[in-house]
């Protein structure tokens, strides 16, 4: 591919700034190959968190020409010829050094959400589950915590002060999972409407549109959840039905 | 600690429009806006003008579904009005036009990883966007419409009127152009009500067990359909609100004699 320039973010939370590298890339080569190369051979004391680099562990997330995206699975050929790329850390969590944030949020959030708790056994000791009561979960479960959705989410990304009220979109493919497990007995509606406060969310997508795992975490989670809220809460119908059904 | 608010630091920044993007992300946002305004604004404007003929034939714009003009000397408005707010609050508490409008009227946000315009953002969980919680009330109203609409589409293949517009016209079963149009309007409202998020919800996706019983597992078949309608719910979305407004056009240029409709009749 020949030489390239890569504005790459340097700096921590007191101050920084874009500083330009020029490498040389070869065929086939991910952003993360280049910021490898260019710790390496230019800036040794670059900061970048990585781990699999098989888009797997979640670890690389970063902002490359202000798109949230996974840094080893950012192919270098995307991006047009002579022009720089920038890399900067992803917005929405503090700056630790260079493209390293501090993600701990997230598994403060995670410490919130009551655990999964299955019903009685069946007669033999065991449990017996259905493939079509699963999969629906199983699509949750691709999710390998990059948090790129956390980070491209308005709704805390821009109002840093509703990070106090809002789990975020990764937590609500969680509670999604949870919630639909056929086995689980563990009610978190309210949870999901107040604490999780799945209100703020007004459906735009992003999380969708950055998900390197390609869940629909707005139609298969969010709205879904939405819609279980809206049963509990703003049905008067359902609640009616309950009422006289017991259930 | 790890839960406080914490602020942005260099290289971002908060505020309307920030981003370190660079390329064409206000593209979208602004085709969607001038899209929803030209065709909503269009049938807004529609089912105001009950003074310019809206039926002709066996042909009503599906705006004036089902025909309330002339049941009562009383309507001093349109009565369009007294229908169309389901669908316009089936689509206005739609998931997909929320995604539409909240992007491109309200830039909240603009697109992803652009600065949000509101200072002080709550979304749905206040008044007045707490409102969209409503949305599965005016789907139930919607799924009324749909035989409604498919009986305006019938209809339109059998003509009582033997003049229309002061042209003989044979009467009984027939085809027209017009009646094509109805057809595929009531076709593209069934499949953007049936692709509904909260249809969806309503059919199975409210359920934990879908192996439980034999219902469950029906609910699950239906599901497992209206999930794949679900995924094209955009499209569907932009394409009834776009025939629709074909439809209504079409039928008012044939009403007013403006053009005419090829059919079986003979042309009126």
């Amino acid at each position: 591919m020949g030489e390239v320039t890569l504005s790459i973010f340097r700096g921590d939370s007191s101050g920084g700034d874009f500083v330009e590298y020029k490498v040389e890339v070869e065929e086939g080569q991910v952003v993360l190959d280049v910021v490898h190369t260019i710790q390496a051979t230019q800036a040794n004391d670059l900061a970048v968190r990585w781990n699999c680099k098989a888009g797997k562990c979640g670890s690389c997330s970063a902002e490359v020409n202000g798109h949230p995206r996974l840094l080893c699975m950012t192919r270098m050929n995307l991006f047009p010829e002579g022009e720089p790329i920038s890399v900067a850390p992803i917005k929405t969590f503090p700056l630790v050094k260079d493209l390293v944030t501090d993600v701990s949020f997230n598994y403060e959030v995670a410490k919130e959400i009551p655990a999964f708790k299955a019903r009685d056994p069946e007669s033999g000791g065991g449990y017996r589950l259905q493939q079509m009561d699963v999969e629906r979960g199983q699509e949750f479960r691709k999710c390998i915590e990059c948090f790129l959705c956390q980070d491209v989410c308005h709704v805390i990304r821009d109002h840093p002060d509703n990070k106090e009220q809002f789990y975020g979109p990764r937590f609500f493919v969680r509670l999604a999972e949870l919630e639909m497990h056929p086995l689980d007995t563990v009610d978190r509606t309210d949870l999901i409407r107040k604490a999780a406060g799945i209100g703020m969310c007004n459906i735009t997508k992003c999380c969708t549109e950055v998900c390197p795992e390609d869940i629909h975490i707005t139609d298969n989670a969010i709205i879904p959840l939405k819609e279980r809220v809206a049963d509990e809460f703003y049905d008067p119908f359902r609640w009616i039905f309950r009422k006289l059904s017991g259930k | 600690m790890a839960r406080a608010a914490g602020t942005v630091t260099a290289p971002h920044k908060l505020g309307f429009l920030a981003t370190l993007r660079s390329d064409g992300w206000w593209v979208e946002p602004a085709l969607v806006a001038v899209g929803l305004s030209v065709f909503l604004g269009y049938l807004t404007v529609s089912a105001f003008l009950d003074e310019w003929a809206f039926e002709v034939g066996p042909y009503l714009t599906p705006v004036f579904e089902p025909k309330l003009a002339g049941v009562s000397d009383y309507f001093w408005f349109s009565p369009a009005l007294f229908v169309l707010w389901v669908p316009i609050g089936f689509r206005a508490t739609c998931y997909y036009y929320r995604r539409a409008y909240y992007r491109s009227y309200f830039l909240s946000p603009p697109g992803c990883a652009v600065g949000d315009a509101p200072k002080n953002y709550k979304g749905e969980a206040v008044f007045p966007f707490i409102m969209q919680n409503l949305h599965r009330f005016f789907m139930y109203g919607a799924l009324v419409f749909i035989p409604i609409l498919w009986y305006g589409a019938f209809r339109s293949f059998y003509n009582t009127e033997e003049i229309i517009r002061g042209v003989e016209a044979e009467t009984g079963f027939g085809i027209g152009l017009g009646s094509m149009f109805l057809c595929v309007n009531a076709f593209l409202l069934m499949m953007y009500t049936f692709s509904c998020h909260s249809f969806r919800h309503l059919i199975g996706g409210g359920l934990d067990c879908y192996s439980c019983s034999n219902f469950s597992k029906a609910r699950k078949s239906l599901w497992d359909r209206v999930s794949v309608w679900n995924q094209n719910h955009r499209l569907y979305a932009w394409a009834s609100l776009v025939w629709i407004a074909s439809t209504d056009l079409y039928i008012r240029l044939v009403a007013n004699g403006h053009i005419t409709d090829p059919n079986t009749w003979s042309g009126f």
